[in-house]
Parts: C-alpha cells; sequence; structure tokens
C-alpha cells in the first residue's frame, strides 16, 4: 500500500511537482470542520433546510433510541443491506423486484456477454494462430459472403429479442402501482442531507445526517457506532419502514438534483427540485439496508448517506409513536397543520410542497427529548 | 513592390514551389495547411492528455484508500490558503469535472477529428487541401482558447470552492444556483468556444468531402477513415448546436434571471438533461466513429486484404449515427420517467447494438484468411476491437432500463464508459498514432517500444478499469472523493492499474522522443502492398502542398 502510493506521489511529482508535495504537508485532515456553505437557493423552504442542518441535531440518547425504539444493528456477518469487502456480485436483494433484477442480469445477461466477449477473444486467438503472415502467405481475397452478413445481422437481434423479453417484463413490475394500503415515505434530498417525511402518519419529518466517526464529531456531538452502521453509511435518523408491506416512496429536493438510491433493493430515483418522482417498493425482510446519494449535488454530494430501517409493522407502529406522529385509523387528533396528503401525488412546487412541509414538521425534525 | 518585372522568367508561377514553406510564425500561427493544423491538433491534445491523464492520477491517489489523505493540501494549494474540508470535497468534483471535460473536448476529439481528420481526410480523397484552410486554422485556435479558459476556471470561485465542480454534465440547478460565482461560467464559456471550433471544422469536413474528391473517387470508393469522419461531421453539426442552446440557456439562468431550468418560477430542470443528452449521446459516437474507421483501415492494411463488407461497413456507421440522435434518455433512466418512456429507450438503445456487431464481426471477417502481420498499429487495433467489445456489452446491461436501476451513476457506468472511451478511442487513437507517425514525421516510432507500450497500457487499463465493474455491482456510486471501507480491495487495485498504465504513457513519449531524435527515415508505403489508400503514394512527409495534379481513381 504505501509503495503504491509513493509510486502514485511519484507521478503525481512528474506531472504535477507543486501539488503533489502540497499533501505531504497535510497528510491527514484535520478534525472535521462544520462549515455550512452559504445558502444558494433563495427558496424560503432552502432557507429553512439550512437551519435544520445548522441545529444541533443531536438527540439526547447518544445511540438515537427512542422511547420504544432502539435502532436495529445492521447484519454485518452477512453483509446484508451494506458492501461487503472484494464482492464482484450485487449485493443480496431485499425486494422482489430486485431479486428479479438480480436473476436477470446474473442468470441472462451475465451469461450472454461473456460468451459474446470469449467468443470475440477467441476468434481473435483463432485469426492470430492460423492467419498470421507466417501461417497463411498468400491472403484470400474474400470480401463477401452476404450469406455471413446476413447470419450476424440477425443473430444479434434474435439476442436482443431474448434480452428484451425479461427486461420490459421487469419494468412493467417495477412501474406497477402501490395500492390504496400503501405506506407513503416523501423522501427529501437536501444539501447535504435527507428528509423523510411521512405523511400517512401525521407528516411528520425525520432528518437524517451522515454521523461521523468518533475522531471527527464534535464534542457532545452524537458520533458513529457499529451498531449505527459501517462508516460513510450510518446516519443519525434512520428511515424507519414497515417490512412486508408496499411502500410508495415519492422523492422531491429543495435545491439541486439528488438520487436516493439503495443497491440491496435494487431502488434509485432522482429527487429533482419542483417534481415528485414516486416508485413502489416492498421490503421482503426486516433489516438495516444502506445506500448513499447518486446524483452529483455539490462539495458533501458523497456524504449524505441513506439508512433504510424496515421493521416488522408493530416495531414500526412504535416508532411512528416515538416520532410523535400515528397510524392512520388511530383515533387520535392530528396536529391541526396537517391534512393527511393521501393519494395525492402532483405537488405545483417543491419550493411550496417543501416549505410547508418543513413548517409543519420543524418540531419534530429535531427530536426533543 | 510597384515595378513590375519585364522578364517572363522572373515570374513565379503558382505551382513552382510545392514544397516551399512559410516561415516559423506565419506557418504555424496563421497557418492554412491541413498537415500542419492537424499536427497542431495532435500537439495540442497530447498536451491535454496530460493534464487531463494526471487529473486521472490525482484521483486515482485520492481513492487509492479509504479516507480523504490529499484533497485538502490540493484544494489549500490551489487556493493559496488553508482549505475547509468543504472546499477539499468541492476540489474533488473540479477534478472529476476537469477530467472529464478535457478528455472529451480536448483530447480525443482534437486528436481524432482535428488530428487525423485534418491530415488524412484530405490526403485520402486525393484533395490538396480541406476546403476552407482559414476556417480550419480558427477551428483549432478557438479550440486552444476554449481549453484555456476552461484551465483558467479552475482558479476563479466556483460555489463551495474555486473551480467549477459541476460534473462535465453540468445539470441544473447545480450549475445554476448551485454554483456560485464566474467558474461555472468560464466553463460553459470554453464549452461555447470548443463547440463553435468543431461546427466550423464539421462544416470543413463536410463541404471537403462531398466537393474535393479526386475524380474516379466515388461516395462508394472512399476509405473507411473518410465515411466515419463524413458521419462524425454530420453528428457534430447537428448535435453541438443543441449544446450551445442548454448551456445558453444555463448562462441566461445563471446571469439575466431566467428560468428555464428552475422549478421554482416554472422552469424543469430535467429538461436541461433532455437537451444535453440529446447532445451527448451522439458526442459519443462524434469519439468513437472515427476510431472505427481508423481501426479499419489498420485491419485492412495488416490483413493484406480489402476490408469485408465495406458496404455494411460504411451504413452501419451512418445507422449508429441515425440511430445515435434516438437513444438519449438512457442517460436519464433514474430521473423519474414514465414506464413507456423506459421501455421504448431500453429498446431502441439495445438496437444500436445490432450495427455495432456489423463492424466488430466485419474486422474479424478482414482478417479471416489475410495475411496478417503484427505490427504495432495493429496489435493496437486488435486490443481495440476486443476492449471496445467488452466495452459494449456492458452497454446492452446498462440499456435495460430495469437493471438500470441499481448501475445507473454507480462505478459500473465508469467501467463501460471508460472500456469504450479509455479502451476504445484512446486504443484507436494509438493504433492511428503508430500507423500514420511515420507518413506525418517521416520518421519510424521503434516497434519494440511500441509493442511495450501496448503491453503495459493493456494491462494497465484493464487492471484499472475492470475491478469497477465489481465496484458498481456493490453498489458505490460514482463522483465520491471517499467510502466505505468495503470498497477498499478493488480502489486499490485500480490504482495499482493506473501506475502500470502510467509506465505504459511513458514508453510512449520515450517513442516519439526516441522516433524524432534518432529514428529511421521513412519510406513512402512503409507498411507494404496491404496500404492501399492514396496517402501511401506520396513521400513521408508528404509535400507541403499535394496533388497539384489530382490523382485518378479507377
Amino acid at each position: 500500500m504505501n509503495m503504491l502510493k509513493s509510486f502514485l506521489v511519484f507521478l503525481a511529482l512528474i506531472s504535477m511537482p507543486s501539488l503533489a508535495s502540497a499533501q505531504t504537508a497535510n497528510p491527514v485532515p484535520a478534525t472535521v470542520t462544520k462549515e455550512v456553505a452559504a445558502p444558494v437557493a433563495s427558496t424560503p423552504a432552502a432557507a429553512v433546510a439550512a437551519t435544520a442542518d445548522a441545529a444541533p441535531a443531536a438527540p439526547k440518547s447518544m445511540d438515537g433510541s427512542l422511547p420504544g425504539y432502539t435502532p436495529m444493528r445492521p447484519d454485518y456477518e452477512n453483509s446484508v443491506g451494506m458492501p461487503k469487502p472484494k464482492e464482484i456480485d450485487f449485493q443480496e436483494q431485499f425486494s422482489e423486484n430486485g431479486q428479479y433484477a438480480k436473476w436477470i442480469n446474473n442468470s441472462i445477461l451475465l451469461p450472454i456477454i461473456t460468451l459474446i466477449s470469449l467468443f470475440v477473444l477467441g476468434l481473435l486467438f483463432f485469426i492470430i494462430i492460423r492467419f498470421r503472415k507466417a501461417a497463411n502467405p498468400v491472403p484470400s481475397k474474400t470480401t463477401h459472403n452476404t450469406f455471413i452478413e446476413v447470419v450476424w445481422t440477425l443473430v444479434p437481434v434474435l439476442i436482443l429479442l431474448g434480452i428484451a423479453y425479461p427486461s420490459l417484463d421487469l419494468l412493467a413490475k417495477q412501474f406497477k402501482p402501490a395500492g390504496k394500503e400503501a405506506v407513503t415515505i416523501k423522501v427529501t434530498g437536501y444539501q447535504w442531507y435527507w428528509g423523510y417525511t411521512y405523511p400517512d402518519h401525521g407528516g411528520f419529518e425525520v432528518v437524517s445526517n451522515m454521523l461521523k466517526d468518533e475522531g471527527d464529531a464534535a464534542r457532545g456531538e452524537r458520533f458513529r457506532t457499529d451498531n449505527d452502521g459501517p462508516a460513510q453509511l450510518a446516519v443519525d435518523n434512520r428511515m424507519v419502514v414497515p417490512a412486508g408491506v408496499p411502500l410508495r416512496i415519492q422523492t422531491t429536493a429543495s435545491d439541486v438534483i439528488h438520487a436516493f438510491a439503495v443497491p440491496s433493493l435494487w431502488f434509485k430515483l432522482d429527487a429533482v427540485p419542483g417534481r415528485l418522482n414516486e416508485k413502489s417498493l416492498t421490503i421482503t425482510k426486516p433489516g438495516v439496508y444502506f445506500g448513499q446519494c447518486s446524483e452529483l449535488c455539490g462539495a458533501r454530494h458523497g456524504f449524505m448517506p441513506i439508512a433504510v430501517e424496515a421493521l416488522p409493522p408493530a416495531q414500526f407502529a412504535a416508532w411512528v409513536k416515538a416520532q410523535g406522529g400515528a397510524m392512520p385509523g388511530a383515533n387520535k387528533p392530528l396536529p391541526p397543520a396537517i391534512a393527511p396528503k393521501g393519494e395525492s401525488v402532483a405537488e405545483p412546487t417543491a419550493a411550496a410542497g417543501t416549505a410547508t412541509n418543513t413548517d409543519n414538521t420543524a418540531p419534530a425534525a429535531v427530536p426533543t427529548k | 513592390m510597384t515595378t513590375i518585372a519585364a522578364n517572363p522568367a522572373d515570374f513565379h508561377g503558382a505551382d513552382d514551389h510545392a514544397d516551399h514553406k512559410p516561415a516559423f510564425f506565419a506557418r504555424w500561427f496563421m497557418s492554412t495547411n491541413h498537415k500542419d493544423i492537424g499536427t497542431l491538433y495532435l500537439i495540442f491534445a497530447i498536451c491535454a492528455g496530460i493534464i487531463g491523464g494526471s487529473i486521472s492520477g490525482l484521483m486515482r491517489l485520492e481513492l487509492a484508500a479509504p479516507g480523504v489523505q490529499y484533497l485538502q493540501g490540493w484544494a489549500s494549494m490551489m487556493a493559496g490558503k488553508e482549505a475547509s474540508l468543504d472546499e477539499a470535497y468541492h476540489m474533488w468534483n473540479v477534478l472529476i469535472t476537469a477530467h472529464g471535460l478535457i478528455m472529451v473536448f480536448f483530447m480525443v476529439m482534437p486528436a481524432l477529428i482535428g488530428g487525423f481528420g485534418n491530415w488524412f481526410v484530405p490526403l485520402m480523397i486525393g484533395a490538396p487541401d480541406m476546403a476552407f484552410p482559414r476556417m480550419n486554422n480558427i477551428s483549432f485556435w478557438l479550440t486552444v482558447v476554449a481549453f484555456i479558459m476552461l484551465l483558467g476556471s479552475s482558479f476563479v470561485p466556483g460555489g463551495t470552492g474555486l473551480g467549477a465542480g459541476t460534473g462535465w454534465t453540468v445539470y441544473a440547478p447545480l450549475s445554476t444556483s448551485g454554483s456560485v460565482g464566474p467558474a461555472v461560467d468560464m466553463a460553459i464559456f470554453s464549452l461555447h468556444l470548443a463547440g463553435a471550433a468543431s461546427i466550423l471544422g464539421a462544416i470543413n469536413f463536410i463541404t471537403t468531402i462531398f466537393n474535393m474528391r479526386a475524380p474516379g473517387m466515388t461516395i462508394h470508393k472512399m476509405p473507411l477513415f473518410v465515411w466515419s469522419v463524413l458521419v462524425t461531421a454530420f453528428l457534430l453539426l447537428l448535435a453541438l448546436p443543441v449544446l450551445a442552446a442548454a448551456i445558453t440557456m444555463l448562462l441566461v439562468d445563471r446571469n439575466f434571471g431566467g428560468a428555464f431550468f428552475d422549478a421554482a418560477a416554472g422552469g424543469d430542470p430535467v429538461l436541461y438533461q433532455h437537451l444535453f443528452w440529446f447532445f451527448g449521446h451522439p458526442e459519443v459516437y462524434i469519439m468513437i466513429l472515427p476510431g472505427f474507421g481508423i481501426v479499419s483501415q489498420i485491419v485492412a492494411t495488416f490483413s493484406r486484404k480489402p476490408v469485408f463488407g465495406y458496404l455494411g461497413m460504411a451504413y452501419a456507421m451512418v445507422a449508429i449515427g441515425v440511430v445515435g440522435f434516438v437513444v438519449w434518455a438512457h442517460h436519464m433512466f433514474t430521473t423519474g420517467m414514465s414506464v413507456d418512456m423506459k421501455m421504448y429507450f431500453t429498446a431502441a438503445t439495445m438496437v444500436i447494438a445490432v450495427p455495432t456487431g456489423i463492424k466488430i464481426f466485419s474486422w474479424i471477417a478482414t482478417m479471416w484468411g489475410g495475411s496478417v502481420s503484427f505490427k504495432t498499429p495493429m496489435v493496437w487495433a486488435m486490443g481495440f476491437i476486443f476492449m471496445f467489445t467488452v466495452g459494449g456489452v456492458t452497454g446492452v446491461v446498462l440499456a435495460n432500463g430495469g437493471l438500470d436501476d441499481n448501475l445507473h451513476d454507480t462505478y459500473y457506468v465508469v467501467a463501460h464508459f471508460h472500456y469504450v472511451l479509455s479502451l476504445g478511442a484512446v486504443f484507436s487513437l494509438f493504433a492511428g498514432f503508430y500507423y500514420w507517425f511515420g507518413k506525418m514525421s517521416g520518421r519510424h516510432l521503434s516497434e519494440a517500444l511500441g509493442h511495450l507500450h501496448f503491453w503495459f497500457f493493456f494491462i494497465g487499463v484493464n487492471v484499472l478499469f475492470f475491478p469497477m465493474h465489481f465496484l458498481g455491482n456493490s453498489g458505490m456510486p460514482r463522483r465520491y472523493p471517499d467510502y466505505p471501507e468495503a470498497f477498499a480491495y478493488w480502489n486499490q487495485v485500480a490504482s495499482w492499474g493506473y501506475v502500470i498504465m502510467g509506465v505504459g504513457v511513458l514508453i510512449f513519449f520515450v517513442n516519439v522522443i526516441w522516433s524524432l531524435l534518432a529514428g529511421r527515415k521513412a519510406e513512402d508505403s512503409y507498411w507494404g502492398e496491404g496500404a492501399t489508400t492514396l496517402e501511401w503514394t506520396l513521400s513521408s512527409p508528404p509535400p507541403f502542398h499535394q496533388f497539384e495534379t489530382l490523382p485518378v481513381i479507377k
């Protein structure tokens, strides 16, 4: 490793001497300074968002637990919902569409593309052996062969048709709308954290920031423990959802485009300001599933991870209660300003949407315990 | 001079000094000669390639191990003061942006189209020069100014830190409300200039190829490299104005209160992506088609056989060009498009595999039955065929909208497009360079060093880019300066690959310098009987003005 580094430093030295020497002056970043860039968007939502970011997000408990809810420990042993060292395959999938998609890739596409590549490689090797100058001094003059040209046009067409069938089938499944009973979660991307709003449960918003490691976190600030998840993936407040229940994930953003992505759920949907994207998702097993923002969104693009915690419905209800929300149908008065969103999808603009949202949920966003 | 010489012998006919070269400044800074402008483009592309390649070296250095080790130092260096962590992260975005823009607009395009296109299109069609020699000159110098603009943008504020950190795609609203400061404006203006230069170049090539072919050089007798440049020129002509419009709209949004892409004022951020990729997808064919042409010439030359299925090869490129305009939204599968659109773009994208397959198999059929000699250019061309196949088939995977839901914006995509560009377009560039260097300079490159360069580069780029498929599969997103521990192994392997590749590039430069200083003199047609196109009928290097008597093609 050190050799590699010094070699790369050497190469960098050749090309950019000044830059490379600069790095030795700063070998390790000092403690993380939390500098919030000047808010660029002029919308009130962004302003509120920036305040939310600046506000002390740390709850009283240093492990993120609430009355009736303790964050689930991720399954490190089986690398559930997180990348595995030296892995070459996809992460294990925890949605039916994800399993289907992984199967399409690993059982149909991967064999086909491997065979095609090896076929071309084999032909090249055959040419190297059989048609090198020494082996074949007199070249043929063949320049056309209609039959073979028709074959190598039609065979790829047939292969592609074979791929297209499961591929389009997968798309149809992925776009199957979530039913009436689905639980709606509205995901809002901010620079650089996520907000998860639960319109069916009182409209509270959970603000989710990356957890820093102990050395990097400010004094008294909550830092990451193994219970929260791997470094760079762990967050302070997870997006908690019920397992085995259809979810209606809606995404939007308040400033620039982000993308809500969880590899182990085969889920990725851009969060675009002014749009409300929607996709359905059913998580098959309780667990913690990590993801990362997947659309370049500025400086801390790499530092706004996603953690989805799927709980059995009863425990999910307990978590909702701990957040100050209510299960739909439960005879509990909602906070006056909030009307359940129900099936409504279209919203005029994100600015308006998120502004309302943040206003409603400001108390819940920063847990008050 | 007011007197006119009385003696007719004092008159100089226009043809008297076919090889009379202007003095240094006039020759290189006011050039109207397609070969000199081609040389300028190649030198420029090599310079830009060194800068863009060094930037990727910085990126591989930072990514060699988890944690942010170097960025803060580099950012402090650029700013001349201690940089914050956010400024360091911004620096990362500046690096990825610069690497992408430089390699696309200032390395691959100038080298393939400006360099080899300028040099060999007139020679191959038997023309004395390009149709618009002065426009050719302005095309080149606009590119230089554009490059200086882009480099300059990294020294002015661009939001969180210095430079434009928007990615080469310059997506709104990150590039509008998300990046305050002149850096992004400079980068956009740089793209305007580079785009204008390319449009002028495209007009020049189309006019030249349509009007200046030697007698008997019908459209269906043109060498495939000329075909490839012709198709490329049309793609440039049709795609670049759309980019120019899109980035002009960005400028309006940024500076003049426009709201094309601002949702809060009735605009739409996704509209920008449609405009960008309407340009951006043809752009990837702009980068690879001339490579197709070069590989076709080389494969035929070293197999000592005419290219197999000439018409199929030519019209496969036309088909790729046409279909390339109707598949753009596969770059946007996760933006929330409808199921019908996703299905259409999935199917349309897969169609491109058919003409591409025709090309791959026709190259193989050209070699089949040939008497193949494995000189350096041929080795690069064969490397191209295999690596482009690998990059192509992962493109078929990504074409599936449902699978792209996971792979989009991960390292799998990075692997895919580096296989078709860094191992496709760049391999064809090196192949063309080894093929034509003797013709351009009059000196041979070393075969031994050329092969050594190939093997280091070939192994290097595969070690560098193949593990990225694995990283993408297991979920590592693109454009990240740091990553969870689990991704460390393949990232380290990839960084080692960069080192191996870097050694290969150093061998290349040694070879070029050695050749220019002490290389053997090149004969007129040094690749022997397999090289049948018109440039091999001329001396090496060709006279300053060639084909003053037009060749007649039978």
